[in-house]
């Protein structure tokens, strides 16, 4: 079976490259990146703000039925060539991981497909790493979660 | 590859992640393991025999009872391990994919 997410992450390194294939023509997902409405979907967070452009910024943020912030992000935009390719920072606030260089590059395959290239820059190895668990850690809390659920019906 | 790939497997599932944190708190027979779930107990033994087969668990034979405790060095070498985070992005890239789909199926309409 083909995969058309592949992650590559060296041992030792501070930095990752995730690849995508779609079946979409490229100008239809650099949509993915620069309209509000989009994002919001497929990332499941609010645009508060979006200067898609060389010095510009942006800002991500979601908020839970009552209002309360649950997560907000944020960057800077250092490069922005329609269609082909964005350089920016990406900062979760309130999290200890510090910011991130991103570069994402779009390239136009045959059959009106298209690949994203996401090449990731760490402050280290070990914030890497930390990234790379964390997906692993998010699931042994839901189990968790599970557990104390089967607990509390037992009780 | 192949064993690896089961692993996640094993670990994919919420009951038998839930058994490994009671494993991980302690060594504990099938019998207790079962008492702690709803769940039918042939169903928790069939989730105790993926899990040992996955080397996740390991059995120890004390008196006429079967401990079952946690495989520590089996359970780090899947956290270090990057599929996870891989289906992580591909969920929400598969997101992403249908939701350009259907747009860009209502612009041709």
């Amino acid at each position: 079976m083909e995969r058309k997410t592949n992650i590559s992450a060296e041992d030792g390194r501070q930095d990752l490259v995730i690849t995508r294939l779609f079946d979409l023509p490229r100008p239809l997902l650099f949509t993915a990146y620069t309209d509000p409405e989009i994002i919001a979907q497929w990332m499941g967070t609010n645009v508060l703000k979006l200067d898609n452009r060389k010095h510009g910024s942006w800002q991500f943020e979601t908020t839970d039925a009552q209002g309360n912030v649950v997560f907000r992000a944020g960057g800077v935009i250092h490069e922005f060539i329609p269609n082909q390719m964005i350089t920016r920072t990406f900062e979760m606030e309130n999290a200890p991981f510090g910011p991130q260089l991103e570069f994402l590059e779009f390239e136009s395959l045959p059959d009106g497909r298209s690949q994203l290239r996401m090449h990731i820059i760490y402050r280290s190895v070990a914030q890497r790493n930390q990234q790379l668990r964390l997906p692993f850690a998010q699931g042994l809390n839901m189990a968790h979660n599970r557990l104390q659920e089967i607990v509390g019906n037992l009780k | 590859m192949n064993l690896r790939r089961d692993a996640f497997q094993a670990i994919a599932d919420p009951t038998r992640r839930a058994i490994l944190l009671l494993v991980a708190a302690q060594a504990m027979t099938a019998g207790a393991i079962a008492a702690s779930f709803d769940t039918a107990r042939p169903t928790v033994s069939k989730h105790l025999q993926i899990l040992t087969e996955c080397e996740l668990l390991k059995q120890q034979q004390s008196g006429r009872e079967i401990y079952y405790h946690l495989n520590p060095a089996r359970m780090k070498e899947i956290a270090d391990f990057i599929e996870p985070f891989r289906q992580m992005w591909d969920d929400r890239f598969n997101k992403l994919e249908s939701i350009l789909q259907a747009r860009q199926a209502k612009s041709t309409d």
